[in-house]
């Protein structure tokens, strides 16, 4: 029964079309890592319902800071100064407060801070390249980083990825979870990409580019982009103390 | 025309890439200090109750290759079914897990408690499980599935009956292989892949 005071509500059942495709030639990784059975579509039931929960006091005063993070604010990452911010709604059009924001990106030469980056351009004694924070009670959430560069990846004979800053967010249940990433407005790289053409959608895919935002610009400090994210809903409705239907 | 429907439509999954680890357990990844710990370190915290259990695997590609880049999220009940969060929950068992595949590997290790039965809103009862969710280069969206435990009573399971093809069912169970050890691969692909869940 669904009349316990704390149930959320089933969640809304995810719009496959909206996401990239599994198999995608272009993306020569995901041939093998692809699926080939359909999907167990089933309703939610309260283990993807219901998902952890962070407090705000998990997080240090620099976690979303990444100019600083990396040196706990001794000395400045190399870099294009930029602000990120956004708000994470659902798609009732709802805030989501209180959701884990994870970030993690190149340094301002397209070089990962990983053991498995081998490209040549600098590391940045100065960056780590990850980042996080929580949203506050609109679900709206911000971070302080540097504009990562472009990098070359393995993959067809000469293929680059865009700039690009990751993300991972968490939302109220375990069915929410969403790993995706960020684009900057204005990239040529964005319609080469076949990591961002795995979204078949050209509508979708533009939903993934950030608009610069002047106005959310400090002057004679950062640039701003402005990204929100639309996780899935939830069905919130008087009507649901029937049995599960077939 | 119509009014303009009031919904808006789900951000699209991307790849978590292969620098995954930098992002979500950056400590793991060797680049310690940001964070005191990484997130999602243990299920449980010391005096949770059940059974303790350490579940082993590995996540295989198409061609029978272990992935060494996999990242994985786990989400569990405490061993009376309550989830975190809800009243009375056992305060000792977190439910939420991080994990990686080893960079030699391949293998992952989860150490937990066994979770018990939990129940739908239609009063039916799951069997115990832990949710899964797979990331890695090469995966577009996030893959969830389940574990299921070859000691325990699966047979009203609902989410187990709704596989149509009996024997894939078996790709959710997990076996037993010594005391509190269970073993679950994850095969994203070919013979005897995994079921993906959409829920
Ligand atoms: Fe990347």
């Amino acid at each position: 029964m669904r009349n316990a005071p704390t149930d959320p509500g089933p969640l809304i059942p995810r719009n496959r079309a909206a996401h990239p495709v599994a198999y995608d030639p272009d993306y020569k990784t995901s041939v093998s890592r692809s699926p080939k059975w359909p999907l167990l579509s089933m309703e939610s039931t309260i283990t993807e319902e219901t998902g952890p929960v962070f407090g705000h006091g998990l997080l240090g005063p620099l976690d979303n800071n990444l100019i600083l993070n990396f040196t706990q604010g001794e000395a400045p990452a190399v870099g294009e100064r930029i602000r990120v911010h956004g708000r994470v709604l659902d798609e009732t059009g709802r805030p989501v407060p209180n959701t884990l924001v994870e970030i993690w990106q190149a340094n301002a030469g397209g070089r990962y801070r990983h053991i498995k980056d081998t490209y040549f351009a600098p590391l940045d004694p100065n960056f780590g390249g990850c980042g996080r924070t929580i949203t506050d009670d609109d679900g709206a959430y911000e971070f302080m980083t540097i504009r990562p560069g472009a990098y070359p990846w393995p993959n067809r004979a000469n293929d680059w990825r865009p700039m690009h800053i990751h993300y991972s967010i968490f939302g109220s249940g375990f069915g929410q979870r969403l790993i995706s990433q960020m684009y900057f407005q204005g990239d040529p790289l964005i319609d080469l990409c076949p990591i961002a053409h795995t979204i078949k959608d050209r509508g979708q895919l533009d939903r993934l580019v950030a608009p610069l935002d002047m106005a959310g610009s400090r002057p004679m400090d950062y640039l701003a982009y402005q990204f929100d994210i639309v996780l899935r809903g939830r069905r919130q409705t008087m009507f649901e103390n029937k049995p599960e239907g077939m | 025309m119509t009014q303009t429907l009031r919904r808006l439509t789900e951000t699209p999954s991307q790849t978590a890439g292969p620098y995954v680890h930098i992002g979500c357990i950056p400590t793991f990844a060797g680049n310690p200090g940001i964070y005191p710990e990484d997130l999602g370190l243990r299920a449980i915290e010391d005096g949770a109750l059940g059974e303790p259990i350490t579940i082993t695997g590995a996540v295989y590609d198409g061609t029978g290759w272990a992935l060494r880049d996999a990242m994985l999220e786990s989400w569990q009940a405490d061993a009376a079914g309550l989830y975190p969060g809800q009243p009375g929950a056992d305060p000792n068992v977190n439910g939420f897990c991080r994990f990686a595949a080893d960079k030699d590997s391949g293998d992952y290790a989860l150490s937990t408690i066994k979770p018990g039965r939990t129940r739908l809103r239609d009063g039916r009862e799951q069997a115990p499980h832990i949710a899964v969710w797979i990331t890695a280069r090469g995966i577009n969206i996030g893959l969830l599935t389940r574990i299921y435990f070859d000691d325990e009573d699966n047979s009203a399971d609902p989410v187990l009956s709704r596989i149509e093809q009996r024997p894939r069912a078996d790709t959710l169970i997990a076996r037993k292989t010594g005391e509190g050890r269970y073993r679950f691969d994850i095969r994203l692909q070919g013979d005897n892949e995994t079921v993906f869940l959409d829920m």
